[in-house]
């Protein structure tokens, strides 16, 4: 029996029927939020029902919202049900000043080092990991680099000239947000190059 | 002989396990990663695996490219079978975009995919050997793996990191020599094969070398996220494209190979019975797409204006050509908004890319789901108890790749 997305929705508003759970569709695929205490309580319902039966943990990744004060960081899970061709994304946010999530190791052992790795690039703080260490970089660095407010590039460089070759100062790519845009529209006063 | 003690201070503790750094740069190793094993005699206790010594910080970088300039990262994750990745991506960007690619199209894709699967497998399977001391099998296939790579190389122009294909389609038509190359691996690579299987399979040193090596449950496999050879190995039929088809897969007929306890010797022959179904998908393949005439054999892309380049001699002579040329080189072209996953299945397992569009023309966030990195994890589990050259062949077996584990 191929479960529907409304069914889905159905079934985890019954359950958790005091809790706020936002449910939006994108590209055909279901995807919530729901608020971060709760996580457990969700994976595990997710897992044990037996219509339901999403017990295979694809991935779990963060994102980082800068401009949503509050709820900065969002840790996704996808789960997918092997029998019945389901995937599901569930959503949870937390303050970026007090990141800590609970975590799925006892659930799922793929979560593991999927958690040291969001760990890792953005901070989030596992509570009851066994292993909380950064996995892909440096035990000794000291800020998590794929939050916003890193830049790509290593900032203390000086040997490198950025102004040649397009990249980086004055021009480049990237959103409004994050980047600045190309050179005529960051010269809005219309002054021209500075001869050095 | 009288015998001597030694006096230890007070308070320390003796030691009964050596540690022994299976590190970074090993023969044994297939890329960088480091295990620090406990062992006490010859046996595993316990394992520690480091990672990370070629993080790249692709999902970063990701973060300041358009859309094309993603595809040779992609390359460089999986990268004995690039071209997965690459039509994987590709895939992900036209689900986020809404684009439809014509059969001819999928069959191509097909075709390439295939090839790069047969690709990894044939190294994976030969390493399985070398490791365990036959050195001959790996020199005798590389010499038709070297076939697959002059495939790619009249498609694309490169061997090793392909950077094949294009939103939409291929950048060019696969020209009659790639047909003619096409054709001479088929003919030829099946006799190869079977030699191969001949002299492994039945070998009674290999047998006794990769049966009962580091097996896994099916439960203890799908509860680690395994997916691809590895999880079919252990009994489970998954594979992605049966389970959810892309790039026409549904047109294809072949078997999904699949063992019973999931040890070293069971993932050997998920593999090679896979080689078999790949070249059985490619023979089809090639035969639908020789059934297109006409017009209708020389169409390689679909069409989309915004994210794929128009013929040159068009951009010189018509305008709304050059407008797009120009807007697509200089990167000015804004994707919808959307967050979609979307995967294949990579030789190894499934790949995902979940994509986080916020309406610029970078993406928001990208996010590599990479298989080989999500199955290292079950390396201790997997070699507890076991002897050291256990250890190695399960290492090879599982077909870890650095450039994928760390992304």
């Amino acid at each position: 029996m191929k479960i529907s997305n409304d069914y889905i929705k159905q079934r985890l508003s019954e359950k958790f029927a005091g809790t706020q759970i936002d449910f939006t569709e994108t590209y055909g695929m279901l995807s919530f939020v729901a608020p971060k205490d709760m996580n457990l309580k969700v994976l595990n319902f997710l897992f044990d029902d037996e219509e339901l039966k999403f017990r295979f943990l694809t991935d779990i990744c963060a994102v980082h919202y800068p401009d949503q004060k509050g709820k900065e960081l969002a840790v996704v899970y996808h789960l997918h049900n092997l029998e019945d061709n389901v995937r599901i994304r569930f959503k949870i946010f937390t303050d970026i000043n007090q990141p800590d999530v609970y975590t799925a190791t006892g659930l799922f052992s793929a979560a593991n080092w999927m958690e040291r790795e969001t760990y890792d690039f953005y901070g989030v703080n596992f509570i009851g990991h066994p292993n909380l260490k950064r996995i892909l970089n440096v035990d000794e660095m000291d800020y998590f680099p794929l939050r916003k407010e890193y830049p790509l590039e290593d900032q203390s460089r000086v040997d490198k000239d950025d102004e040649m070759f397009g990249r980086g100062g004055t021009i480049g790519f990237g959103t409004e947000k994050t980047d600045h845009g190309t050179l005529v529209e960051m010269d809005k006063n219309n002054e021209g190059d500075e001869i050095i | 002989m009288s015998e001597q003690h030694i006096k230890l201070p007070e308070g320390s503790i003796e030691k009964t396990t050596t540690t022994l750094n299976l590190g970074p740069t090993h023969p044994a190793t297939h890329g960088v990663f480091q295990n620090i094993l406990e062992l006490d005699g010859e046996r595993i206790v316990s394992a520690e695996q480091t990672i990370g010594y070629i993080h790249r910080a692709f999902e970063k970088i990701a973060e300041r490219r358009p859309l094309y300039q993603i595809t040779p990262l992609t390359d460089r994750l999986n990268y004995c079978s690039s071209p997965i990745n690459n039509m994987g991506w590709h895939l992900t960007c036209e689900k986020l975009l809404g684009v439809k690619t014509p059969k001819r199209v999928d069959y191509l894709r097909v075709i390439i995919m295939e090839l790069a699967r047969i690709a990894d497998h044939l190294i994976c399977n030969s390493i399985v050997g070398v490791d365990s001391g036959a050195y001959t099998g790996f020199l005798y296939v590389m010499q038709y793996r070297e076939l697959i790579y002059e495939i790619w190389e009249e498609v694309c122009g490169s061997r090793l990191t392909t950077n094949i294909g294009r939103i939409g389609g291929f950048e060019r038509n696969f020209n009659d020599i790639a047909f003619q190359k096409l054709e001479k691996f088929l003919k030829e690579y099946p006799k190869v094969l079977e030699e191969f299987e001949n002299l492994f399979t039945r070998n009674r040193i290999f047998m006794e070398r990769l049966i009962g090596a580091g097996p896994i449950s099916a439960e203890r496999a799908l509860n680690y996220g395994f997916t691809g050879p590895n999880l079919r190995a252990a009994g489970v039929d998954y594979d992605v494209r049966v389970h959810s088809p892309y790039s026409s897969y549904e047109d294809f007929k072949f078997d999904i190979p699949v063992g019973t306890t999931g040890d070293c010797y069971d993932r050997f022959l998920v593999r090679n019975q896979e080689m078999w179904q790949s070249l059985s998908i490619i023979e089809q393949a090639y035969q639908k797409v020789q059934e297109f005439k006409g017009a209708e054999a020389e169409v390689y892309h679909a069409d989309v204006p915004e994210y794929y380049l128009p013929p040159k001699q068009d951009v010189y002579t018509k305008m709304e050509a050059l407008i797009w040329h120009f807007k697509i080189i200089m990167g000015e072209i804004e994707m919808p908004p959307g967050e979609v996953y979307s995967s294949v299945e990579g030789a190894n397992g499934e790949v995902g890319y979940y994509l986080i569009s916020d309406g610029g023309r970078t993406p928001y966030r990208l996010h590599f789901r990479r298989p080989g990195f999500i199955y290292y994890q079950a390396f201790e589990e997997l070699t507890k108890g076991a002897m050291l050259s256990d250890a190695i062949i399960v290492m090879s077996s599982l077909n870890l790749i650095a450039g994928e584990v760390d992304a």
